[in-house]
Protein backbone atom coordinates (compact mmCIF):
# COMPACT_ATOMS: atom_id res chain seq x y z
CA UNK A 1 0.00 0.00 0.00
CA UNK A 2 1.25 3.42 -0.88
CA UNK A 3 1.29 5.73 1.72
CA UNK A 4 -0.16 9.33 1.00
CA UNK A 5 0.58 11.46 4.53
CA UNK A 6 3.07 10.32 6.79
CA UNK A 7 3.53 12.05 9.78
CA UNK A 8 6.61 11.89 12.06
CA UNK A 9 7.53 12.78 15.31
CA UNK A 10 5.03 15.58 15.52
CA UNK A 11 4.38 17.70 18.60
CA UNK A 12 2.46 20.75 18.73
CA UNK A 13 2.66 23.26 22.09
CA UNK A 14 0.28 26.15 22.15
CA UNK A 15 1.35 29.46 22.99
CA UNK A 16 -0.50 28.88 26.31
CA UNK A 17 1.76 26.17 26.59
CA UNK A 18 -0.23 23.48 26.76
CA UNK A 19 0.70 20.05 24.53
CA UNK A 20 -1.95 18.78 22.17
CA UNK A 21 0.15 16.68 20.77
CA UNK A 22 2.84 13.99 21.88
CA UNK A 23 5.57 12.98 18.78
CA UNK A 24 2.74 11.62 16.99
CA UNK A 25 3.81 9.13 13.97
CA UNK A 26 1.10 8.22 11.33
CA UNK A 27 0.86 7.17 8.00
CA UNK A 28 -2.31 7.06 5.53
CA UNK A 29 -2.96 5.06 3.26
CA UNK A 30 -3.50 6.01 -0.52
CA UNK A 31 -6.96 5.41 -1.25
CA UNK A 32 -7.94 4.41 2.09
CA UNK A 33 -11.03 6.10 4.69
CA UNK A 34 -9.64 6.26 7.66
CA UNK A 35 -11.11 7.35 10.99
CA UNK A 36 -9.47 8.94 13.43
CA UNK A 37 -11.59 8.39 16.95
CA UNK A 38 -10.63 9.89 20.09
CA UNK A 39 -13.05 11.84 22.97
CA UNK A 40 -13.13 15.42 22.73
CA UNK A 41 -9.85 17.33 23.62
CA UNK A 42 -7.55 14.64 22.32
CA UNK A 43 -6.30 16.44 19.45
CA UNK A 44 -7.95 15.64 16.58
CA UNK A 45 -8.66 18.79 15.24
CA UNK A 46 -4.64 19.79 16.18
CA UNK A 47 -3.79 16.98 14.28
CA UNK A 48 -5.83 17.62 11.29
CA UNK A 49 -5.42 21.50 10.95
CA UNK A 50 -1.38 20.80 11.75
CA UNK A 51 -1.70 19.03 8.19
CA UNK A 52 -3.78 21.44 6.51
CA UNK A 53 -1.35 24.09 7.17
CA UNK A 54 -4.01 25.91 9.26
CA UNK A 55 -1.67 25.26 13.02
CA UNK A 56 2.19 25.14 13.33
CA UNK A 57 4.01 22.21 13.83
CA UNK A 58 6.09 22.65 17.18
CA UNK A 59 8.39 19.54 16.02
CA UNK A 60 8.28 17.01 13.84
CA UNK A 61 7.93 16.59 9.97
CA UNK A 62 4.50 15.91 7.73
CA UNK A 63 4.72 14.83 3.95
CA UNK A 64 1.91 15.04 2.02
CA UNK A 65 2.34 13.21 -1.82
CA UNK A 66 5.95 13.17 -0.70
CA UNK A 67 5.57 17.27 -0.48
CA UNK A 68 6.70 18.49 2.82
CA UNK A 69 4.30 20.96 4.40
CA UNK A 70 6.29 23.72 5.30
CA UNK A 71 9.11 23.60 2.37
CA UNK A 72 6.78 22.31 -0.56
CA UNK A 73 3.44 23.96 0.95
CA UNK A 74 1.81 24.50 -2.99
CA UNK A 75 2.39 21.38 -4.14
CA UNK A 76 0.89 19.50 -0.69
CA UNK A 77 -2.11 21.66 0.20
CA UNK A 78 -3.54 21.70 -3.59
CA UNK A 79 -4.21 17.77 -2.69
CA UNK A 80 -6.08 18.18 0.50
CA UNK A 81 -9.72 19.20 1.31
CA UNK A 82 -11.03 20.64 4.34
CA UNK A 83 -14.25 20.34 6.09
CA UNK A 84 -13.79 22.28 9.58
CA UNK A 85 -15.76 21.11 12.63
CA UNK A 86 -17.16 24.26 12.54
CA UNK A 87 -19.38 25.41 10.48
CA UNK A 88 -17.58 28.55 9.16
CA UNK A 89 -19.34 30.41 6.51
CA UNK A 90 -19.54 33.52 4.70
CA UNK A 91 -23.26 35.21 4.55
CA UNK A 92 -24.04 37.20 2.24
CA UNK A 93 -22.19 35.27 -0.50
CA UNK A 94 -24.33 32.75 -3.32
CA UNK A 95 -23.96 29.55 -2.47
CA UNK A 96 -22.35 28.93 -6.09
CA UNK A 97 -19.78 32.58 -5.73
CA UNK A 98 -18.51 30.48 -2.12
CA UNK A 99 -17.81 27.30 -3.85
CA UNK A 100 -16.47 28.82 -6.81
CA UNK A 101 -14.15 30.76 -4.75
CA UNK A 102 -12.41 28.42 -3.06
CA UNK A 103 -11.84 26.20 -6.35
CA UNK A 104 -9.94 29.61 -7.33
CA UNK A 105 -8.10 29.80 -4.47
CA UNK A 106 -6.90 26.52 -4.17
CA UNK A 107 -5.07 27.54 -7.67
CA UNK A 108 -7.63 26.05 -10.29
CA UNK A 109 -9.20 27.34 -13.52
CA UNK A 110 -12.41 28.08 -13.85
CA UNK A 111 -14.66 24.87 -14.37
CA UNK A 112 -18.51 25.26 -14.38
CA UNK A 113 -19.01 21.91 -15.22
CA UNK A 114 -17.28 20.35 -12.03
CA UNK A 115 -18.75 23.28 -9.62
CA UNK A 116 -22.20 21.92 -11.07
CA UNK A 117 -21.58 18.36 -10.63
CA UNK A 118 -20.30 19.06 -6.85
CA UNK A 119 -23.44 21.05 -6.24
CA UNK A 120 -26.01 18.22 -7.16
CA UNK A 121 -24.41 15.80 -5.60
CA UNK A 122 -24.51 17.56 -2.43
CA UNK A 123 -28.01 18.36 -2.90
CA UNK A 124 -27.50 21.63 -3.30
CA UNK A 125 -27.79 22.67 -6.56
CA UNK A 126 -31.60 24.16 -6.29
CA UNK A 127 -29.90 26.73 -4.26
CA UNK A 128 -26.58 27.80 -5.90
CA UNK A 129 -28.32 31.20 -6.17
CA UNK A 130 -29.31 31.23 -2.29
CA UNK A 131 -27.02 33.31 0.00
CA UNK A 132 -25.62 31.40 2.68
CA UNK A 133 -27.18 32.96 4.99
CA UNK A 134 -30.28 31.31 4.30
CA UNK A 135 -29.34 27.97 4.35
CA UNK A 136 -30.40 24.98 7.05
CA UNK A 137 -27.19 23.65 9.40
CA UNK A 138 -27.43 20.52 7.45
CA UNK A 139 -27.26 22.66 4.50
CA UNK A 140 -24.42 24.58 5.50
CA UNK A 141 -22.30 21.37 6.32
CA UNK A 142 -23.00 19.97 3.17
CA UNK A 143 -21.82 23.34 1.19
CA UNK A 144 -18.29 22.94 3.16
CA UNK A 145 -17.58 19.78 1.89
CA UNK A 146 -19.08 21.15 -1.76
CA UNK A 147 -15.97 23.96 -0.94
CA UNK A 148 -13.54 21.33 -0.17
CA UNK A 149 -14.23 19.08 -3.10
CA UNK A 150 -14.55 22.26 -5.31
CA UNK A 151 -10.68 21.69 -6.43
CA UNK A 152 -11.05 18.16 -7.13
CA UNK A 153 -9.14 17.50 -4.04
CA UNK A 154 -7.29 13.58 -3.91
CA UNK A 155 -7.44 13.87 -0.25
CA UNK A 156 -10.32 14.90 1.97
CA UNK A 157 -10.60 15.83 5.65
CA UNK A 158 -13.77 15.51 7.34
CA UNK A 159 -13.02 16.92 11.01
CA UNK A 160 -16.12 15.74 12.96
CA UNK A 161 -18.77 15.73 9.88
CA UNK A 162 -21.35 13.87 11.99
CA UNK A 163 -21.54 15.98 14.90
CA UNK A 164 -24.71 17.29 15.78
CA UNK A 165 -26.06 16.08 12.29
CA UNK A 166 -30.00 13.86 11.93
CA UNK A 167 -29.70 10.74 10.59
CA UNK A 168 -30.77 11.20 7.77
CA UNK A 169 -27.46 13.38 6.59
CA UNK A 170 -25.35 11.35 8.54
CA UNK A 171 -26.48 8.23 6.01
CA UNK A 172 -25.98 10.52 3.20
CA UNK A 173 -22.88 11.83 4.21
CA UNK A 174 -21.53 7.98 4.87
CA UNK A 175 -22.60 7.51 1.55
CA UNK A 176 -21.00 10.32 -0.08
CA UNK A 177 -17.67 9.53 1.70
CA UNK A 178 -18.17 5.92 0.14
CA UNK A 179 -18.31 7.17 -3.22
CA UNK A 180 -15.43 9.74 -3.12
CA UNK A 181 -13.23 7.01 -1.94
CA UNK A 182 -14.67 4.44 -4.94
CA UNK A 183 -13.27 7.73 -7.35
CA UNK A 184 -9.65 6.97 -5.09
CA UNK A 185 -9.69 10.09 -3.19
CA UNK A 186 -8.25 9.23 -0.24
CA UNK A 187 -10.71 10.06 3.16
CA UNK A 188 -9.80 10.97 6.68
CA UNK A 189 -12.45 11.88 9.40
CA UNK A 190 -12.30 12.50 12.97
CA UNK A 191 -15.12 11.17 15.16
CA UNK A 192 -15.66 10.37 18.69
CA UNK A 193 -18.77 8.07 17.91
CA UNK A 194 -17.12 4.17 17.99
CA UNK A 195 -19.93 3.32 15.47
CA UNK A 196 -19.19 5.74 12.75
CA UNK A 197 -15.45 4.47 12.86
CA UNK A 198 -17.10 1.01 12.65
CA UNK A 199 -19.69 1.95 10.16
CA UNK A 200 -17.21 3.55 7.80
CA UNK A 201 -13.54 3.06 8.17
CA UNK A 202 -10.87 0.91 6.33
CA UNK A 203 -8.60 1.52 9.10
CA UNK A 204 -8.78 3.14 12.35
CA UNK A 205 -6.65 5.50 14.36
CA UNK A 206 -6.97 6.34 18.38
CA UNK A 207 -5.46 9.46 19.81
CA UNK A 208 -6.18 10.26 23.54
CA UNK A 209 -4.94 12.94 25.21
CA UNK A 210 -2.00 14.17 21.60
CA UNK A 211 -1.15 10.72 21.51
CA UNK A 212 -1.66 8.07 19.15
CA UNK A 213 -3.03 5.13 21.02
CA UNK A 214 -2.99 2.60 18.32
CA UNK A 215 -3.54 2.36 14.64
CA UNK A 216 -5.52 -0.85 13.66
CA UNK A 217 -7.70 -2.24 10.55
CA UNK A 218 -10.99 -2.06 11.44
CA UNK A 219 -12.11 -5.35 11.84
CA UNK A 220 -8.92 -5.91 14.28
CA UNK A 221 -9.98 -3.21 16.29
CA UNK A 222 -13.70 -4.01 16.46
CA UNK A 223 -13.08 -7.39 17.94
CA UNK A 224 -10.41 -5.91 20.26
CA UNK A 225 -12.51 -2.70 21.54
CA UNK A 226 -16.02 -4.04 20.86
CA UNK A 227 -16.61 -6.22 23.95
CA UNK A 228 -20.08 -6.57 25.20
CA UNK A 229 -21.35 -8.31 28.55
CA UNK A 230 -24.32 -10.23 29.64
CA UNK A 231 -25.36 -10.32 33.03
CA UNK A 232 -27.78 -12.64 34.46
CA UNK A 233 -29.74 -12.28 37.51
CA UNK A 234 -30.03 -16.06 39.08
CA UNK A 235 -32.96 -17.10 40.60
CA UNK A 236 -30.87 -19.15 43.40
CA UNK A 237 -27.83 -18.60 44.15
CA UNK A 238 -24.88 -21.14 42.41
CA UNK A 239 -21.49 -22.41 44.40
CA UNK A 240 -19.71 -22.68 41.19
CA UNK A 241 -20.03 -22.63 37.67
CA UNK A 242 -21.18 -26.08 36.25
CA UNK A 243 -18.12 -27.87 33.87
CA UNK A 244 -20.31 -27.98 31.44
CA UNK A 245 -19.86 -24.38 30.91
CA UNK A 246 -17.11 -24.46 30.97
CA UNK A 247 -16.07 -23.42 27.63
CA UNK A 248 -18.15 -20.23 28.38
CA UNK A 249 -15.78 -18.64 30.26
CA UNK A 250 -18.13 -17.04 32.85
CA UNK A 251 -17.86 -15.13 35.63
CA UNK A 252 -19.53 -15.90 39.09
CA UNK A 253 -20.26 -13.05 41.40
CA UNK A 254 -18.79 -13.62 45.10
CA UNK A 255 -22.36 -14.24 46.66
CA UNK A 256 -23.32 -16.62 43.66
CA UNK A 257 -26.22 -14.38 42.51
CA UNK A 258 -24.92 -12.93 38.90
CA UNK A 259 -23.26 -14.78 36.18
CA UNK A 260 -21.58 -12.75 33.86
CA UNK A 261 -21.13 -13.40 29.98
CA UNK A 262 -18.71 -11.14 28.20
CA UNK A 263 -18.02 -11.74 24.18
CA UNK A 264 -17.65 -9.17 20.98
CA UNK A 265 -19.76 -7.73 19.27
CA UNK A 266 -18.85 -9.07 16.24
CA UNK A 267 -21.98 -11.53 15.40
CA UNK A 268 -21.69 -13.80 18.56
CA UNK A 269 -25.59 -13.66 19.43
CA UNK A 270 -25.66 -17.56 18.25
CA UNK A 271 -23.43 -18.15 21.03
CA UNK A 272 -25.51 -16.17 23.58
CA UNK A 273 -28.44 -18.58 22.41
CA UNK A 274 -26.39 -21.54 22.52
CA UNK A 275 -25.52 -20.26 26.36
CA UNK A 276 -28.83 -19.33 27.25
CA UNK A 277 -29.59 -22.99 25.67
CA UNK A 278 -27.13 -24.77 27.46
CA UNK A 279 -28.13 -22.94 31.12
CA UNK A 280 -31.15 -23.99 30.80
CA UNK A 281 -30.08 -27.71 30.20
CA UNK A 282 -28.33 -27.01 33.41
CA UNK A 283 -31.14 -26.37 35.28
CA UNK A 284 -30.35 -22.66 35.96
CA UNK A 285 -33.03 -19.98 35.96
CA UNK A 286 -32.44 -16.46 35.49
CA UNK A 287 -34.62 -13.54 36.74
CA UNK A 288 -33.40 -11.13 34.94
CA UNK A 289 -30.86 -10.31 32.23
CA UNK A 290 -29.19 -7.30 30.55
CA UNK A 291 -26.29 -6.46 28.50
CA UNK A 292 -23.65 -4.04 28.38
CA UNK A 293 -21.32 -2.45 25.78
CA UNK A 294 -17.86 -0.95 26.81
CA UNK A 295 -18.45 2.40 26.29
CA UNK A 296 -16.12 4.59 24.57
CA UNK A 297 -14.62 6.08 27.42
CA UNK A 298 -13.68 2.88 28.99
CA UNK A 299 -12.11 1.60 26.06
CA UNK A 300 -9.54 4.74 26.58
CA UNK A 301 -9.44 4.15 29.80
CA UNK A 302 -8.28 0.60 29.54
CA UNK A 303 -6.31 1.89 26.63
CA UNK A 304 -4.44 4.43 28.84
CA UNK A 305 -3.89 1.85 31.24
CA UNK A 306 -2.74 -0.72 28.85
CA UNK A 307 -0.33 1.48 27.37
CA UNK A 308 1.15 2.27 30.56
CA UNK B 1 2.23 32.59 -8.81
CA UNK B 2 -1.33 31.10 -7.96
CA UNK B 3 -3.21 33.62 -10.28
CA UNK B 4 -6.58 31.97 -9.61
CA UNK B 5 -6.22 32.99 -6.03
CA UNK B 6 -5.37 36.23 -6.80
CA UNK B 7 -8.03 36.84 -8.97
CA UNK B 8 -10.14 34.66 -6.68
CA UNK B 9 -9.75 36.83 -3.98
CA UNK B 10 -9.74 39.98 -5.34
CA UNK B 11 -12.79 38.97 -7.47
CA UNK B 12 -14.67 38.00 -3.98
CA UNK B 13 -13.19 41.88 -1.99
CA UNK B 14 -14.70 43.37 -5.21
CA UNK B 15 -18.07 41.92 -4.54
CA UNK B 16 -18.19 42.62 -1.30
CA UNK B 17 -17.74 46.50 -2.05
CA UNK B 18 -20.46 46.00 -4.55
CA UNK B 19 -22.67 45.54 -2.16
CA UNK B 20 -21.56 47.83 0.18
CA UNK B 21 -20.68 50.56 -2.42
CA UNK B 22 -23.83 52.34 -1.82
CA UNK B 23 -22.93 53.18 1.94
CA UNK B 24 -19.35 53.26 1.70
CA UNK B 25 -20.08 56.21 -0.61
CA UNK B 26 -23.03 58.11 0.82
CA UNK B 27 -21.62 58.82 3.72
CA UNK B 28 -17.85 60.15 2.49
CA UNK B 29 -19.75 62.04 -0.23
CA UNK B 30 -22.24 63.77 2.33
CA UNK B 31 -19.44 64.68 4.82
CA UNK B 32 -17.38 66.18 1.45
CA UNK B 33 -20.15 68.23 0.94
CA UNK B 34 -20.70 69.30 3.98
CA UNK B 35 -17.17 70.66 4.27
CA UNK B 36 -17.80 72.69 1.04
CA UNK B 37 -20.98 74.19 2.60
CA UNK B 38 -18.91 75.40 5.76
CA UNK B 39 -15.64 75.24 4.86
CA UNK B 40 -15.98 76.41 0.95
CA UNK B 41 -19.05 78.69 0.95
CA UNK B 42 -20.02 79.79 4.46
CA UNK B 43 -16.40 80.51 6.08
CA UNK B 44 -14.28 80.27 2.92
CA UNK B 45 -15.55 83.88 1.31
CA UNK B 46 -13.70 84.94 4.00
CA UNK B 47 -10.94 83.60 4.41
CA UNK B 48 -8.29 85.54 1.72
CA UNK B 49 -6.92 83.37 -1.11
CA UNK B 50 -3.95 81.26 -0.40
CA UNK B 51 -0.93 80.92 -2.97
CA UNK B 52 -3.88 82.16 -5.36
CA UNK B 53 -6.13 79.22 -4.83
CA UNK B 54 -9.37 80.19 -3.11
CA UNK B 55 -9.82 78.78 0.24
CA UNK B 56 -13.04 76.20 -1.20
CA UNK B 57 -10.31 74.95 -3.55
CA UNK B 58 -7.42 75.10 -1.65
CA UNK B 59 -9.43 72.28 0.48
CA UNK B 60 -9.67 69.91 -2.06
CA UNK B 61 -7.10 67.81 -2.21
CA UNK B 62 -6.98 67.71 1.87
CA UNK B 63 -10.28 66.57 1.56
CA UNK B 64 -9.65 63.64 -1.18
CA UNK B 65 -6.89 62.45 1.25
CA UNK B 66 -9.08 62.28 4.32
CA UNK B 67 -11.45 59.99 2.71
CA UNK B 68 -8.91 58.20 0.99
CA UNK B 69 -6.77 57.50 3.91
CA UNK B 70 -9.65 56.23 6.08
CA UNK B 71 -11.30 54.55 3.23
CA UNK B 72 -8.51 52.65 2.74
CA UNK B 73 -7.71 51.81 6.36
CA UNK B 74 -10.91 50.82 6.83
CA UNK B 75 -11.84 48.47 3.88
CA UNK B 76 -8.15 46.74 4.16
CA UNK B 77 -8.21 46.52 7.66
CA UNK B 78 -12.37 44.92 8.03
CA UNK B 79 -11.45 43.05 4.94
CA UNK B 80 -8.83 40.82 6.81
CA UNK B 81 -10.39 41.13 10.28
CA UNK B 82 -13.38 39.54 9.32
CA UNK B 83 -12.41 36.26 8.36
CA UNK B 84 -10.69 36.11 11.44
CA UNK B 85 -13.55 37.02 13.72
CA UNK B 86 -15.49 34.65 11.49
CA UNK B 87 -13.60 31.83 10.88
CA UNK B 88 -13.36 31.58 7.35
CA UNK B 89 -9.76 32.29 7.79
CA UNK B 90 -9.28 28.52 8.16
CA UNK B 91 -9.68 28.09 4.21
CA UNK B 92 -7.21 30.89 3.48
CA UNK B 93 -4.47 29.68 5.59
CA UNK B 94 -5.03 26.37 4.20
CA UNK B 95 -4.75 27.02 0.96
CA UNK B 96 -2.01 26.95 -1.69
CA UNK B 97 -1.14 30.66 -1.70
CA UNK B 98 1.75 32.80 -0.79
CA UNK B 99 2.10 35.89 1.73
CA UNK B 100 2.63 38.24 -1.21
CA UNK B 101 -0.22 36.25 -2.80
CA UNK B 102 -2.87 37.16 -0.24
CA UNK B 103 -1.16 40.46 0.03
CA UNK B 104 -1.19 41.77 -3.17
CA UNK B 105 -5.27 40.91 -3.27
CA UNK B 106 -6.56 41.94 -0.18
CA UNK B 107 -4.61 44.86 0.00
CA UNK B 108 -4.89 45.56 -3.98
CA UNK B 109 -8.84 45.30 -3.75
CA UNK B 110 -8.83 47.61 -0.69
CA UNK B 111 -6.89 50.27 -2.43
CA UNK B 112 -8.97 49.81 -5.87
CA UNK B 113 -12.26 50.52 -3.89
CA UNK B 114 -10.91 53.43 -1.48
CA UNK B 115 -9.37 55.07 -5.30
CA UNK B 116 -12.26 54.60 -6.89
CA UNK B 117 -14.02 56.86 -4.22
CA UNK B 118 -11.45 59.42 -4.18
CA UNK B 119 -12.46 59.85 -7.65
CA UNK B 120 -16.12 60.29 -6.87
CA UNK B 121 -15.17 62.85 -3.93
CA UNK B 122 -12.98 64.43 -6.45
CA UNK B 123 -15.66 64.76 -8.73
CA UNK B 124 -18.49 66.12 -6.31
CA UNK B 125 -16.04 68.48 -5.46
CA UNK B 126 -16.09 69.95 -8.69
CA UNK B 127 -19.41 70.52 -8.41
CA UNK B 128 -18.63 72.97 -5.48
CA UNK B 129 -15.30 74.73 -7.01
CA UNK B 130 -13.80 74.93 -10.19
CA UNK B 131 -11.02 72.38 -10.43
CA UNK B 132 -7.59 72.55 -11.80
CA UNK B 133 -5.54 69.70 -11.96
CA UNK B 134 -1.85 70.99 -13.10
CA UNK B 135 0.13 67.85 -13.11
CA UNK B 136 -2.57 64.70 -13.48
CA UNK B 137 0.16 61.99 -13.77
CA UNK B 138 1.29 63.01 -10.62
CA UNK B 139 -1.72 63.60 -9.15
CA UNK B 140 -2.79 59.63 -10.15
CA UNK B 141 0.59 58.94 -8.68
CA UNK B 142 0.25 59.95 -4.99
CA UNK B 143 -3.55 58.56 -5.49
CA UNK B 144 -2.48 55.29 -5.89
CA UNK B 145 0.38 55.14 -3.61
CA UNK B 146 -1.40 56.28 -0.70
CA UNK B 147 -3.96 54.06 -1.12
CA UNK B 148 -1.80 51.49 -1.56
CA UNK B 149 0.47 52.56 1.49
CA UNK B 150 -2.78 52.95 4.01
CA UNK B 151 -4.68 49.62 2.46
CA UNK B 152 -1.36 48.05 3.92
CA UNK B 153 -1.65 50.05 7.30
CA UNK B 154 -4.91 48.81 7.45
CA UNK B 155 -4.31 44.96 6.80
CA UNK B 156 -2.06 45.45 9.24
CA UNK B 157 -4.30 46.31 11.76
CA UNK B 158 -7.13 43.88 10.84
CA UNK B 159 -4.03 41.52 11.65
CA UNK B 160 -3.59 42.98 14.77
CA UNK B 161 -6.53 43.64 16.30
CA UNK B 162 -8.35 40.85 18.04
CA UNK B 163 -11.83 43.03 18.75
CA UNK B 164 -14.13 45.12 17.09
CA UNK B 165 -12.84 47.88 19.47
CA UNK B 166 -9.51 47.96 18.62
CA UNK B 167 -10.30 47.69 14.56
CA UNK B 168 -12.51 51.14 14.93
CA UNK B 169 -9.99 52.58 17.61
CA UNK B 170 -7.03 52.75 16.00
CA UNK B 171 -8.36 54.86 12.94
CA UNK B 172 -10.16 57.03 15.15
CA UNK B 173 -7.90 57.77 17.66
CA UNK B 174 -4.46 58.06 15.88
CA UNK B 175 -5.23 58.66 11.70
CA UNK B 176 -8.04 61.26 11.94
CA UNK B 177 -5.76 63.54 14.25
CA UNK B 178 -2.96 63.03 12.13
CA UNK B 179 -5.21 64.12 8.98
CA UNK B 180 -6.51 67.19 10.65
CA UNK B 181 -3.38 68.45 11.46
CA UNK B 182 -1.48 67.32 8.33
CA UNK B 183 -2.64 70.75 6.49
CA UNK B 184 -6.00 69.51 4.53
CA UNK B 185 -7.17 72.68 5.91
CA UNK B 186 -4.60 75.34 6.11
CA UNK B 187 -1.07 75.31 4.48
CA UNK B 188 2.03 74.92 7.07
CA UNK B 189 3.45 78.31 7.11
CA UNK B 190 0.30 79.64 8.48
CA UNK B 191 1.15 77.88 12.15
CA UNK B 192 3.38 79.23 14.47
CA UNK B 193 7.07 78.44 13.70
CA UNK B 194 7.05 75.61 16.64
CA UNK B 195 4.32 73.87 15.32
CA UNK B 196 5.81 73.88 11.64
CA UNK B 197 8.63 71.90 13.28
CA UNK B 198 6.17 69.67 14.79
CA UNK B 199 3.97 69.33 11.97
CA UNK B 200 6.57 67.63 10.14
CA UNK B 201 6.91 64.78 11.84
CA UNK B 202 3.04 63.82 10.96
CA UNK B 203 3.70 61.68 7.44
CA UNK B 204 0.48 62.81 6.21
CA UNK B 205 1.89 66.47 6.02
CA UNK B 206 4.12 65.57 3.07
CA UNK B 207 0.86 63.06 1.20
CA UNK B 208 -1.61 65.99 1.54
CA UNK B 209 1.47 68.23 0.17
CA UNK B 210 2.54 66.35 -2.67
CA UNK B 211 -1.10 65.30 -3.27
CA UNK B 212 -1.92 69.51 -3.65
CA UNK B 213 0.93 70.38 -5.29
CA UNK B 214 -0.34 67.75 -8.56
CA UNK B 215 -3.35 70.09 -8.46
CA UNK B 216 -2.06 73.44 -8.04
CA UNK B 217 1.32 73.52 -8.34
CA UNK B 218 1.77 74.52 -4.46
CA UNK B 219 3.22 72.83 -1.95
CA UNK B 220 4.39 72.73 1.78
CA UNK B 221 7.47 71.00 1.45
CA UNK B 222 9.27 69.99 -1.68
CA UNK B 223 7.35 67.42 -3.95
CA UNK B 224 10.84 65.15 -4.34
CA UNK B 225 10.64 64.81 -0.21
CA UNK B 226 6.84 64.53 -0.18
CA UNK B 227 7.46 61.48 -2.86
CA UNK B 228 10.10 60.11 -0.61
CA UNK B 229 8.45 60.21 2.52
CA UNK B 230 5.21 58.33 1.14
CA UNK B 231 7.43 55.90 -0.71
CA UNK B 232 9.28 55.37 2.46
CA UNK B 233 5.82 54.77 4.53
CA UNK B 234 5.22 52.08 1.56
CA UNK B 235 8.24 51.03 2.17
CA UNK B 236 7.87 50.47 5.76
CA UNK B 237 4.05 49.08 5.56
CA UNK B 238 5.73 46.20 3.60
CA UNK B 239 8.29 45.22 5.82
CA UNK B 240 5.87 45.01 8.46
CA UNK B 241 3.85 43.28 6.91
CA UNK B 242 6.82 40.33 5.26
CA UNK B 243 7.55 40.60 9.16
CA UNK B 244 4.11 39.72 10.24
CA UNK B 245 3.73 36.85 7.77
CA UNK B 246 7.14 35.32 8.70
CA UNK B 247 6.38 34.94 12.01
CA UNK B 248 2.98 34.17 11.55
CA UNK B 249 2.05 36.83 13.96
CA UNK B 250 -2.03 36.72 15.38
CA UNK B 251 -2.90 34.75 11.77
CA UNK B 252 -1.66 31.10 12.97
CA UNK B 253 -1.53 29.48 16.64
N1 LIG C 1 -5.50 27.65 20.29
C1 LIG C 1 -5.33 26.85 21.34
N2 LIG C 1 -4.61 27.26 22.39
C2 LIG C 1 -4.43 26.46 23.46
N3 LIG C 1 -4.95 25.22 23.59
C3 LIG C 1 -5.69 24.75 22.57
C4 LIG C 1 -5.92 25.54 21.39
N4 LIG C 1 -6.69 24.82 20.55
C5 LIG C 1 -6.92 23.64 21.17
N5 LIG C 1 -6.33 23.60 22.39
C6 LIG C 1 -6.35 22.48 23.34
O1 LIG C 1 -5.76 21.37 22.72
C7 LIG C 1 -6.45 20.19 23.06
C8 LIG C 1 -6.85 19.46 21.80
O2 LIG C 1 -7.86 20.20 21.13
P1 LIG C 1 -8.49 19.70 19.80
O3 LIG C 1 -7.41 19.38 18.84
O4 LIG C 1 -9.50 20.70 19.37
O5 LIG C 1 -9.21 18.35 20.26
P2 LIG C 1 -10.35 17.49 19.55
O6 LIG C 1 -10.52 18.01 18.16
O7 LIG C 1 -9.83 16.10 19.60
O8 LIG C 1 -11.58 17.66 20.35
C9 LIG C 1 -7.62 20.60 23.92
O9 LIG C 1 -7.28 20.37 25.27
C10 LIG C 1 -7.78 22.07 23.65
O10 LIG C 1 -8.26 22.73 24.78
MG1 LIG D 1 -12.15 18.77 17.24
Amino acid sequence: MQTIISVSNLSKTYASGFQALKGINLDIRHGEIFALLGPNGAGKTTLISTICGIVNPTEGQILVGGHDIVRDYRAARSMIGLVPQELTTDAFETVWATVSFSRGLFGKPPNPDHIEKVLRDLSLWNKKDNKIITLSGGMKRRLLIAKALSHEPQILFLDEPTAGVDVNLRREMWELVRALRATGVTVILTTHYIEEAEEMADRVGVISKGEIMLVEDKAELMRKLGRKQLTLQLEHALAHIPAGLAAYHLDLSADGCELTYTYDSQGERASMVALLGDLDDAGIAFKDLHTTQSSLEDIFVSLVRDGQ
Amino acid sequence: MNIHAIRAIYAFEMARTRRTLLQSIVSPVLSTSLYFVVFGAAIGSRIPEIGGISYGAFIVPGLVMLSLLTQSISNASFGIYFPKFSGTIYELLSAPVSYVEVVVSYVGAAATKSIILGLIILATAGLFVPLQIVHPFWMLLFLVLTAVTFSLLGFIIGIWADNFEKLQLVPLLIITPLTFLGGSFYSIDMLPPFWQTVTLFNPVVYLISGFRWSFYGIADVSVGLSLAMTTAFLAVSLAVVAWIFKTGYRLKN
